[in-house]
């Protein structure tokens, strides 16, 4: 064990590197780029042995790990936002084919309009390709989750995602636990694939697959999620035993004893959020933290029991789903159905737009007097939006939406937050 | 919790400033926590990087909006970014000049700060003499140490060892003392300095 | 009395599985043991060049390693009808991902060998010319650029056949599919446009590139053998005739491989690192029309009102070629 103030790609990097991958592959894209970057210099270095492909699209990065996993190489690679979206075809491919590889992505938001920041658009986008999707608080958490979700894809046979807020997490600078080689090897024994590509036992991967037995196959891996909710905790209670410390499993709640308001959330925004409740508990009200941490599968029975005596539910999720909703609100939704317990959304956070204490304070306490809508945008700049609306009812070649919107705002260097 | 937001144009190290303080917090045994901001990103440029120091876990992940102390690499920002913005009263400012607070324009903003928690250091010049290139950032750093005392000179230089190596490493090292003597000599010379630990971490958690 | 040199052409190149050879004389195919890696019970078309094309390959291929290869598939005919569900017809190890993304699951598979020190098991990665030159052009362009240990296979025959006869860039001109009709004042395809993928494989520089047909069995099998032995990227592209795409006769598949061949439209020869190091000369030049009309996707060329100014474009194709690979000399004789 080893205590180090790095920063968080770095600590995934090492931490991939202690699972001993054998081949790992990715594309370059802000802001997981730090990630491959810190593994190519440990191969470079000697100290971790694999193959290291440059590989020349994300496309391109998923198809090498899909070839290397399916010849029963340990296979890692990263993305983000565009670079998952360029890829989505071998994601599919690679979840079908039941191969366990791992694959972090650094959130960050999904074009147009260009946006190298963080928000979770573009895991969400994906939420419902057969990948594990993981969702880490804190740099140590990220790198502790890399190394359940090799032990957990490969016991699954299920490709796994460790989603990461990109910048926000990735590149901060943070106290990290990294553990010793001993210890993670004997967490994490050797890739023992169940398929392999190998001329002693020839046979077919991939064939096509009829309407007489389509059906049967996504059931199968239908099952398999679910089953991923007995696993996930069982490894993360395995992980404390071998570590000593609490990390990954389902869901975490935070002062939710007692507590008549809960907020729920994914990643990083967690951490502001306790900061929050602690001084919204100390003002007297009864407030409490739900984290999600699994979000695919979605522990929908432990996020109920969790919440049963709560009277209300804020998600605050950096995503929504466009001219309907909150997404992570609808799988809670899903969760509370039937309870009458309302939930309302809060987006918040949207390509890296700053959340602070001073704008969660605010919502929660209107929320706690029930005055907050079914889905809020934070912070959101209603008189800007007007104007733009204004011109394009006025113009007709009003121009591209999003650089008038840019116009109004302004110079942003100029800007703490 | 301290908080610390430093300013600069793209291109000076102002990340790698706020990476080493916090690995010199790390060295002492606190927690720490660095980031940089998140706007456009190109050389010269204004850019803020944040560190956030505490004697437990840090969870909060905005950015710093209420600083303890605030450090100035590049001057030319004072007039065109709110850089005081949200500074304590009791708060510290350290900027990169060789002028006074009077000389920058920036009076109203001394006026309402402690005079043992201000000071101007020629931090370019200082790097220029020592390292050769005008890389201002760990030099901040050393002056920072004698300022404000929340990190020491020790930490700062095995931060800088840390992140440099070979002469690159002593000069910064050399120009990191050099700029905190100065400091402290400046200090001592305009008042009667207080213990600087006895005054901070006032705000409950 | 004068002698006259007396020509004698073996008949074991047009005959699949000559017996009467010695056998190390004979081809793979024309062995009792041999391979079958495709074996009986695929569901292509009755007289698929490309079926006939992936046999001869494969086969040699594990001829030449003692079975010690994996391939990696595209989507296409050649995956299709190989693998009906719940049946295979590969012998071999084989993995059928994507459309566009052959190349790089082959990347991924070599990298996996090599670390695991099975460097001694070959990776073949194989697709038609629709999923080679188009779609998994990026792919197939990144693993040459990294010179990957994969030896890819392209089966051409000139069209994206499985989805019903469309356009690809390695139709040729004047080549009637679904999909040129909008395109162009004629119903073929216009000229001026495709990709020459062997020419591209050789721009990358990388260690071997040849081309073949189903119509020369020794040549094609020579060309895999020596392939799979050289560590690199290698590129192997097969002429393949579609007698459903193209309209042409089911048994007429090798006659029409060795028409193209032998009217210079499809050049056969053998580069290595950009350079071209032995061509397969002309034995006996024809007209291209001997070639297209047998073939229905050129009919309009023909008829009442043939299209000589057309057929007049196509025989300079033709012309080029064998100017510029050198496919006759003075003799006519072979290599």
């Amino acid at each position: 064990m080893a205590l180090k103030q790095i920063e968080g790609s770095h600590g995934v990097a090492e931490a991939v590197a202690l699972c001993r991958p054998e081949v790992i592959c990715a594309y370059p894209i802000s802001p997981q780029t730090h990630i491959v970057e810190g593994l190519g210099e440990m191969v470079k270095a000697g100290d971790l042995r694999a193959e290291f492909i440059n590989v020349e699209s994300e496309f391109a990065a998923m198809s090498v790990a899909i070839g290397a996993s399916a010849a029963g190489a340990r296979t890692y690679t990263a993305t983000a936002s565009q670079g998952l979206l360029f890829m989505v075809e071998a994601v599919y491919n690679a979840s079908g084919l039941g191969l366990p590889i791992v694959m972090t992505v650094a959130n960050r938001a999904i074009g147009a309009p260009i946006n190298i920041w963080n928000d979770h658009s573009d895991t969400m986008s994906q939420r419902d390709c057969g990948w594990l999707q993981l969702f880490a608080e804190t740099n140590q958490e990220a790198l502790d989750l890399h190394i359940q979700a090799f032990k957990i894809a490969e016991e699954l046979s299920l490709p796994v995602m460790v989603c990461m807020d990109g910048f926000i997490l990735t590149h901060a600078y943070e106290r990290l636990d990294v553990p010793d080689q001993e210890r993670v090897d004997n967490f994490l024994p050797p890739f023992e694939p169940r398929q392999v590509l190998d001329p002693v036992a020839p046979l077919s991967i991939g064939a096509m697959v009829g309407p007489e037995a389509y059906t049967e196959v996504r059931y199968l891996a239908h099952l398999k999620q679910r089953r991923a909710l007995d696993l996930i905790p069982r490894v993360a209670a395995e992980f404390k035993a071998m570590f000593g410390r609490d990390a990954g499993g389902l869901i975490r709640p935070y002062r939710l004893e007692g507590a008549r308001t809960a907020v729920v959330a994914l990643g990083s925004v967690l951490g502001t959020i306790k900061d929050t409740v602690d001084q919204l508990r100390d003002a007297g009200h009864a407030i409490g933290v739900l984290g999600i941490t699994s979000f695919r599968p979605f522990p929908l029975e432990a996020v109920r029991y969790a919440l049963r005596d709560v009277e209300r539910v804020i998600v605050v999720e950096k995503c929504f789903a466009v001219g309907v909703g909150g997404i992570l609100a609808i799988n809670l939704r899903l969760a509370l159905d039937g309870t009458g317990q309302p939930v309302r959304t809060l987006v918040a956070g949207l390509g890296g737009r700053a959340i602070t204490m001073g704008s969660l304070a605010r919502a929660f306490e209107r929320a706690m007097a029930d005055q907050l809508e079914a889905m809020t945008f934070l912070d959101l700049d209603e008189a800007l939006v007007e104007r733009v609306l204004e011109r394009e009812r006025l113009v007709r070649r009003s121009g591209p939406a999003a650089e008038a919107i840019l116009r109004e705002v302004g110079t942003v260097a100029a800007k703490i937050a | 919790m301290f908080q610390v937001r430093i300013h600069g144009r793209g291109g000076q190290g102002v990340v790698t400033g706020a990476e080493m303080l916090s690995i010199a917090a790390f060295l002492e045994g606190k927690h720490a926590q660095a980031f940089p901001s998140f706007g456009s990103e190109r050389t010269g440029a204004p850019v803020v990087a944040f560190c956030r120091i505490d004697t437990k876990e840090i969870r909060l992940r905005e950015p710093i909006m209420a600083p303890d102390a605030i450090i100035i690499q590049d001057p030319t920002l004072l007039h065109q970014v709110d850089v005081f913005q949200g500074l304590k009263a009791d708060g510290y400012v350290l900027i990169n000049s060789a002028k006074s607070f009077t000389d920058l324009g920036i009076d109203e903003v001394s006026v309402r700060l402690r005079p043992e928690r201000q000071v101007c250091v020629p931090a370019t010049e200082i790097a220029l003499k020592h390292l050769g290139r005008p890389l201002p950032n760990a030099v901040l750093l050393g002056a920072f140490a004698g300022l404000a005392g929340e990190i020491s000179l020790p930490s700062v230089v095995s931060a800088i060892r840390d992140k440099f190596t070979g002469k690159v490493a002593e000069g910064n090292i050399a120009a990191a003392t050099a700029a905190c003597e100065q400091v402290r000599a400046q200090l001592a010379a305009c008042q009667p300095v207080k213990e600087p630990r006895a005054d901070q971490h006032q705000e409950a958690r | 009395m004068s002698y006259q040199p007396v020509r004698f052409y073996q008949t074991g190149t047009f005959t699949v599985g000559n017996r009467l050879l010695d056998e190390h004389d004979r081809t793979v195919q024309a062995m009792p043991v041999r391979a079958n890696s495709l074996t009986s019970g695929h569901r292509a078309c009755q007289g698929c060049g490309e079926a006939l094309g992936a046999r001869y390959a494969i086969d040699a291929a594990v001829a030449a390693t003692d079975r010690q290869v994996i391939a990696a598939n595209a989507t296409g005919c050649l995956e299709v009808f190989s693998t009906p569900y719940p049946e295979t017809s590969w012998q071999i190890p084989w993995i059928h991902s994507l459309f566009g993304n052959t190349a790089a699951v082959a990347t991924g598979i070599a990298a996996a060998l090599r670390v695991k020190g099975r460097e001694d098991i070959r990776v073949i990665a194989q697709g038609g010319d629709g999923g080679t030159t188009d779609i998994g052009f990026g792919c197939l362009s990144g693993m040459f650029e990294r010179n990957d240990d994969v030896l890819y296979i392209c089966y051409d025959n000139e069209a994206y056949m499985n989805t019903g006869v469309q356009r690809s860039s390695a139709t040729p001109p004047a080549a009637r599919t679904a999909t040129t009709l909008p395109v162009g004042p004629a119903p073929g395809n216009v000229f001026g446009q495709g990709k020459y993928l062997p020419a591209i494989a050789m721009a990358h520089g990388i260690p071997y590139v040849a081309t073949a047909t189903v119509a020369d069995l020794h040549d094609l099998e020579y060309k895999v053998k020596k392939a799979i032995g050289i560590r690199g990227a290698k590129y192997l592209h097969i002429f393949v005739p579609c007698p459903l795409g193209w309209g042409s006769a089911s048994h007429e598949t090798i006659k029409l491989a060795r028409l193209v061949t032998q009217c210079g439209l499809f050049p056969v020869f053998e580069a290595e690192h950009g350079e071209v190091t032995g061509v397969a000369k002309i034995r006996k030049p024809i007209p291209v029309e001997d070639y297209l009309r047998p073939q229905r996707r050129y009919a309009h060329l023909f008829g009442k009102t043939p299209a000589t100014e057309t057929l007049a474009r196509i025989q300079a194709l033709a012309d080029r070629n064998i100017r510029h690979y050198g496919l006759l000399d003075d003799a006519g004789a072979r290599r």
